[in-house]
């Protein structure tokens, strides 16, 4: 590099500062489309619940956990507590879309369901919601991810994702995980 | 000169030796996670370990690395001695003792909440008031570099503060503003939560306080690095820096982009809008800015050092560097790391793609590579180099130096490259022990199996590294000459006011952080948020 005069110092750095502005725009562009356009929806719903009552809460009762069809749509529900998931396994159809919701009484937890865009922080205070569709059938580990007391590690779910075909909601529309 | 000698070197010695316990702790963690047996194994005594290790790698070694080396820069750079030094010595003493607090209560198995906090999980009080003085005394340390710096500029009117200083006290500014965040959270949230004066905590609040200083931070752990490849360098190579301008405005674009971005570390929370993501996922964008300068300056720098040595071709410069010297080695190697790691990065921050990776094993593999790869190797190229002027005499041979350095670099490697790929197979961060026998997770022994072999290089590295500097302390003082950073191409005798000064940068600072969390933080104290129970780890009343 010719740099024998501070001009030349000058010349050059303000090329290589257009190249870091195009680069910079390039990157800019880049997150953009994998945000907007492809399917993937970071949880931004700002939706709270009382934590310590979440058990009596209409939403998050026992009877109304795990998978529901509701006018058509998927709902998935699960509750994180230290140090399991309620209820252990949830099943989803292939190929549809699917909400899932969770929440929880006591501390952070954070899920992620192994080989999906599926992740997300479950603060408690807050209902946490992602979007997802499953491509492919079979059982996918939905371990907690955030570290959560000493038996962090054991907390762990399965989700079950079964052709559409033999998704069979019952009469109330919800649907279980038979026993493996 | 003797006396300054002894306040680096406890500052760096402290740092190093908590560096070198916590690597003996970062092993056994890797073997706890494979398939292999891990001796003293409990799910309790792995907390405890990753909280000792996380704690020390990110509050202690950075904390007083950058200490002890702000207090050599700030004597050697502006050529006249220390001011407040008697203060300096206090900052150490209460560092140090809270250094010796936290450490204890960890190792007491009462504090395993990981260095993260995350209330309302909390441990006993005197880990958070140990990190505390170990705040204390950073910010005494911010203090004296301020004074020292202003104290200059009046003997020196007009003139441009040296750049390694200028650097050094943007990073003090910056560490002062990027500590508001957790210091707040200690002080109102969790000290009051870990005392039993309050019942419950607002989990939104805290995780946005601590979002402030996540990202900032680890710019502070990086300026050494970036102050040794614009000042050290260039010298160790035989050149000069490319230009000082280039250095200035990088080094004020760090205290600017790295504070009104750390909500990026929210992403996947559910307490925050997408707006505000959004908008801080845009700026964080420009904080690759003045790294790519930095790329350019270094570069450019280093092919005169090459061209000068008589290097020729467009890449025969690079053949003709003196390798040999250990600050030019860590340089390359450190921008040999830096290309993968920051490649990843820009995965981290992406909007969308984050989901794929967080909280996954691509994660802590990322900042392994970043914080304990690119920045640490520097560490130790910086205490080589001013270790004659420190302890007395040089550490030991140079050779011993290099293959400290290239252990360092390839256990690095061998370690991360596979802990990434388990990130992307969906193996998640913070776990003492995986199930084997689960098909799903049988799979990823091997690669583990590979990282924790990378992990024992680091170890035996590490120790090297302490080995070397302690050889210093077996001879007898030598003769050496004054310490001094590399000189630019063309030197001024004005720099603009500026690029000579903090105050319109500390306006800006203001306005861009309310701009970013003005709202995100008063939305809690706006409308009622539920606040959730306090935890306590020991399960014990405090
Ligand atoms: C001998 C070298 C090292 C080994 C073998 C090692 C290994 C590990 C392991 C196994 C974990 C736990 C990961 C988990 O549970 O998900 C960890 C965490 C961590 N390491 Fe290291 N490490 C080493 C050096 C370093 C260095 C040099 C730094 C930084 C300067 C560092 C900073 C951290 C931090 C901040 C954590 C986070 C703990 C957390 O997730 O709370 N480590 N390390
Ligand atoms: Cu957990
Ligand atoms: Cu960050």
């Amino acid at each position: 590099m010719a740099a024998r005069t501070e001009q030349d110092v000058v010349r050059s750095e303000l090329r290589w500062s257009i190249v870091v502005g195009l680069t910079v725009g390039a990157i800019s562009l880049a997150i953009l489309w994998a945000g907007l356009v492809r399917f993937i929806n970071p949880p931004s719903n700002i939706e709270t619940i009382d934590p310590n009552s979440v058990h009596l809460s209409a939403e998050f009762n026992e009877a109304n956990l795990g998978t529901r069809v509701e006018n058509g749509q998927v709902v998935t529900r699960v509750v994180a507590t230290q140090f399991s998931f309620a209820p252990q396994c949830v099943v989803v159809p292939a190929n549809r879309q699917v909400t899932l919701r969770f929440t929880s009484p006591d501390v952070i937890h954070g899920i992620l369901v192994t080989g999906t865009n599926v992740n997300t922080m479950v603060v408690p205070g807050y209902v946490a919601q992602v979007h997802s569709v499953f491509r492919k059938t079979g059982d996918l580990l939905m371990p907690c991810h955030e570290y959560c007391g000493l038996g962090h590690s054991q907390m762990w779910a399965t989700v079950r994702v079964v052709p559409e075909d033999d998704f069979k909601p019952d009469a109330d529309g919800r649907a279980l995980c038979e026993k493996p | 000169m003797r006396s300054l000698d002894r306040l680096t070197l406890a500052h760096l010695w402290l740092s190093f030796a908590a560096f070198a316990i916590a690597c003996v702790f970062g092993l056994w963690q890797m073997l706890a996670r494979s398939p292999w047996p891990a001796p003293f194994f409990t799910p309790s005594n792995y907390f405890l370990s990753v909280t000792a290790h996380g704690s020390i790698m990110a509050y202690v070694l950075p904390t007083f690395f950058i200490m002890g080396f702000g207090y050599f820069t700030a004597e050697r750079a502006l050529d006249r001695r220390l001011p407040l030094r008697r203060l300096a010595w206090a900052g150490f003493g209460i560092g140090i003792f809270g250094v010796a607090m936290a450490v204890a209560t960890i190792l007491s198995g009462r504090a395993s909440v990981l260095y993260t906090f995350y209330p309302p999980l909390t441990g006993s009080v005197w880990f958070y008031i140990g990190l505390v003085l170990v705040v204390a005394a950073s910010w005494i340390w911010c203090a004296i570099m301020i004074v020292a710096m202003r104290d200059w500029k009046r003997a020196n009117p007009g003139a441009p503060v040296p750049l390694a200083m200028f650097a050094t006290v943007a990073n003090a500014i910056m560490w002062l503003w990027t500590t508001a965040g957790v210091g707040t959270e200690l002080v109102f949230q969790i000290i009051p939560a870990a005392l039993g004066w309050t019942d419950s905590v607002d989990v939104g609040l805290s995780r946005t306080l601590f979002s402030w200083t996540l990202h900032a931070i680890v710019y502070f752990w990086l300026f050494p690095a970036y102050i040794a490849f614009y000042t050290m360098a260039p010298k160790a190579a035989g050149g000069r820096l490319y230009s000082d301008t280039m250095g200035r405005v990088s080094f004020v674009l760090f205290l600017l982009y790295s504070l009104p971005v750390g909500m990026h570390h929210l992403f996947m929370d559910p307490e925050h809008s997408t707006g505000f993501k959004f908008l801080q996922m845009t700026l964080t964008v420009l904080v690759t800015v003045p790294t790519l300068f930095t790329i350019f300056t270094i570069s450019a720098s280093m092919e005169i050092a090459g061209r000068l040595r008589g290097g020729k071709g467009l890449f025969g410069w690079i053949g003709a560097l003196p390798w040999e010297r250990p600050m030019v080695l860590a340089t390359g190697l450190a921008f040999f790391m830096l290309w993968f790691g920051g490649g990843g990065g820009l995965i981290n921050m992406s909007y969308g793609m984050n989901a794929m990776v967080h909280n996954t094993s691509w994660v802590t593999a990322h900042f392994h590579l970043i914080f304990g790869g690119t920045v640490v190797i520097m560490y130790f190229a910086i205490a080589y180099e001013i270790w004659p002027h420190v302890a007395g005499s040089p550490a030991n041979s140079p050779a011993r130096q290099r293959l400290q350095l290239w252990l360092w670099a390839i256990g690095m490697m061998v370690m991360t490259i596979p802990w990434h790929w388990l990130g992307l197979l969906g193996q998640w961060r913070r776990v003492a022990q995986f199930d084997y026998t689960n098909p799903l997770i049988a799979q990823w022994g091997p690669w583990v199996l590979v990282s924790v072999f990378g992990g024992a290089l680091l170890l035996a590295s590490a120790l090297l590294f302490v080995w070397n500097l302690a050889q210093a302390h077996r001879r007898p003082a030598s003769a050496v000459d004054a310490f001094s950073f590399a000189r630019a191409l063309h030197e001024h005798d004005r720099a603009p006011r500026v690029l000579n000064g903090f105050g319109v940068w500390n306006v800006l600072v203001a306005v861009l952080m309310l701009a970013a969390y003005g709202f995100p933080i008063a939305q809690f104290l706006i409308d009622d948020r539920p606040a959730a129970l306090v935890h306590r780890t020991s399960g014990r009343a405090p």
